[in-house]
């Protein structure tokens, strides 16, 4: 009994040691992985003149939100932010329709075509989506629309070609996880609303949809982000620079605010708002949507 | 995912958005043979439309990608049997195209980077944040923070550090009159400097995705592993590393997919010039940007698709051997 206590001590102090090492890294690391923001909020906040004046590296004289004012104004970020809107909403509502009802409808498939299909929608989600562009510019070129739908008659430099194209390229993935996720529901579910002679399309409405927000949610949230974050696809299939979403359209007002990097600054972490706001007000979907995929359900 | 992120686990988000899945639990086969002839055409349509959607957007281009590569099309006017050229696009590239050869070293650059480095930080952090220590959630939050931020946006902010009158160079005691480093206008130092912002965030997405995965391992094996004797060490690397395999083939696919998908961060701050060279920007600028040698571009594109296809089948197969019958 004295002996065990007597060897457990250094033992003890030993862990305790080796905690506060461990704190002592992970402090040091979130300090650095805290500060470039960090550092581009604090040149936001201070004016060009004092930075020119005493160097970056220097302790600040004035600190105010002129930038982010003149910033937002003279980017006209407002408009940038409706264009983003406009393509953000119905790409993630559509996607999640698309992707909930086929996951639905393949749960009602023959296995095989089931795997097929699975593997083709995933695959297609994984390609780098550089190796379609070349294509895919072509054909929003080519494919004629009424002018009703595209005032240019085309999908190219389109609101509704750039949602079309995240449609196209999200839905795999989240056709994935949706069915992988139905089918953790209880069978008994489908046979009691076919027993109770549900229609296929009530069964989905009334109880397979519901048993899914969670799912949803978080597919909801990852899927805002990602297409909000998204500049490779804007850039090449929206050629009018106002009409981009404000994601692509930094890489224009990179160029506008060249001799000012601190209202280039503020705008840069003005239009990361809204995915600041997902950081912390959704985190839990958020972290959700990107393990349901990699884990089960 | 995109992403990765799949999808990146969805994939980048994808990140960008690739998305990876892994599939639920096996699951026994059963036909609802009692379904009406209306509900069969409901189902047609509702998968029919999203199918032809992926051919029409996504697998014609891919195969149109390798037949244009053949050709010396140049974007107007019809196809015709004078526009193939055989393999002349590839010798071309292989020979002759002076971007082409940095570009794809530096996506392998990029890819060895990711594996070798970012990503086992990642899963470095996810192990010790793991443990029952106080504050893991408040380390996590800070760690997987730029996760959220678009690659653009990240761009903006790690150009400010790199500024030659930025923090790094200030921070060293260099100035702009004597002898700044210009990080990112030096063609051999760029590369660098990029890839350590695009670990940034890497890192925090591979923490994430490892994290879950560890929450899954059952608790027993590692109490077995302590009563055993085994080092903190000796229980990772012997029996937490390999019941991960599942989760280990996810990291692996999205490190791999979002390396080859690189694009915006060097576009946001060079346009991909001047050192930052990559496969994904040669085939927007030779086919659509700057100039529109179809058949070119899509060569580079077929590069890529050959790349990439080795972590989608990777990935397929695990989805097969875990979904299928």
């Amino acid at each position: 009994m004295t002996a065990n206590t007597m060897a457990g001590r250094p033992n003890k102090r030993r862990i305790r040691k080796g905690r506060v090492a461990l704190h002592a890294f992970l402090i040091t690391m979130s300090i650095v992985w805290l500060w470039p923001l960090a550092w581009a909020f604090l040149t936001a906040l201070r004016p060009l003149s004092d930075t020119i004046k005493n160097g970056s590296w220097s302790w600040p004289t004035t600190l105010n939100l002129n930038n982010f004012i003149n910033g937002f104004q003279q980017a006209n970020l407002g408009y940038y932010y409706l264009n983003t809107l406009i393509v953000v909403v119905p790409a993630v509502l559509i996607t999640l329709l698309i992707a909930s009802l086929v996951a639905f409808a393949l749960t009602r498939v023959r296995s095989r075509v089931n795997l097929f299909l699975l593997l083709m929608f995933t695959a297609g989600n994984l390609l780098p989506p550089q190796v379609i562009i070349v294509p895919v510019y072509y054909i929003f070129n080519w494919l004629q629309l009424p002018t009703a739908i595209a005032d240019n008659g085309r999908l190219y430099d389109q609101y509704i070609g750039i949602i079309l194209i995240h449609v196209v390229f999200q839905m795999g993935f989240c056709i994935f996880v949706l069915s992988n996720y139905m089918r953790t529901l209880p069978k008994e579910l489908n046979e009691a609303a076919l027993v109770d002679g549900a229609s296929l399309f009530r069964t989905f409405r009334s109880i397979i949809l519901p048993l899914c927000t969670p799912a949803l949610a978080a597919l909801g949230t990852l899927e805002f982000t990602f297409i909000y974050n998204d500049f490779f696809w804007a850039l090449l299939l929206m050629k009018t620079g106002s009409k981009r979403p404000i994601t692509s359209a930094l890489n224009n007002l990179q160029g506008q605010f060249f001799t000012d990097q601190n209202v280039l600054a503020a705008v840069a972490l003005m239009v990361a708002v809204p995915t600041i706001i997902v950081y912390i007000a959704l985190q839990r979907h958020f972290i959700r949507g990107l393990t349901l995929g990699s884990t089960k359900g | 995912m995109p992403d990765p992120q799949v999808l990146s686990l969805a994939p980048a988000p994808a990140p960008t958005g690739a998305g990876v899945v892994v599939s639920g639990p096996p699951k026994k086969k059963r036909r609802y043979s009692i379904l009406t002839r209306r509900d069969k055409i409901v189902l047609l349509i509702i998968v029919g439309i999203p199918v032809v959607l992926d051919i029409v957007f996504i697998w014609g281009p891919t195969v149109a990608s390798i037949l244009f590569s053949f050709t010396n099309w140049q974007g107007y006017g019809g196809i015709t049997a004078q526009n193939v050229v055989g393999l002349q696009n590839y010798t071309f590239l292989f020979t002759q195209y002076t971007l082409f050869w940095p570009a794809l070293s530096h996506n392998l650059l990029w890819l060895a980077f990711f594996v070798f480095i970012a990503s086992p930080i990642g899963i470095f952090f996810a192990v010790l944040l793991d443990r029952e220590i106080r504050g893991s959630r408040f380390y996590q939050n800070i760690f997987y923070f730029p996760v959220v931020l678009s690659l653009a946006v990240v761009g903006i902010i790690w150009e400010l550090q790199y500024a030659p009158d930025g923090f790094i160079d200030s921070a060293l005691g260099l100035t702009k009159q004597t002898n700044a480093i210009d990080w990112l206008g030096n063609p051999s130092l760029n590369i660098w400097a990029v890839l350590v912002a695009a670990s940034w965030r890497h890192v925090g997405y591979i923490m994430v995705l490892y994290l879950a995965g560890l929450k899954s391992v059952d608790p027993t094996l590692r109490e077995a592993a302590a009563i055993d004797g085994a080092s903190d060490i000796q229980t990772f690397f012997r029996v937490i590393f390999p019941v991960m395999a599942p989760i280990n083939v996810v990291i692996v696919v999205v490190t791999v997919i979002e390396s080859l998908r690189a694009f915006d961060l060097a576009y946001i701050i060079n346009q991909g010039t001047n050192g930052l060279e990559l496969l994904s920007i040669l085939i927007t600028n030779n086919s659509i940007s700057e100039a529109s040698l179809v058949g070119r571009g899509s060569a580079i594109a077929v590069i890529l698709l050959v790349i990439s296809l080795v972590p989608i089948t990777l990935y397929l197969t695990r989805v097969m051997r875990s979904t299928g019958e």
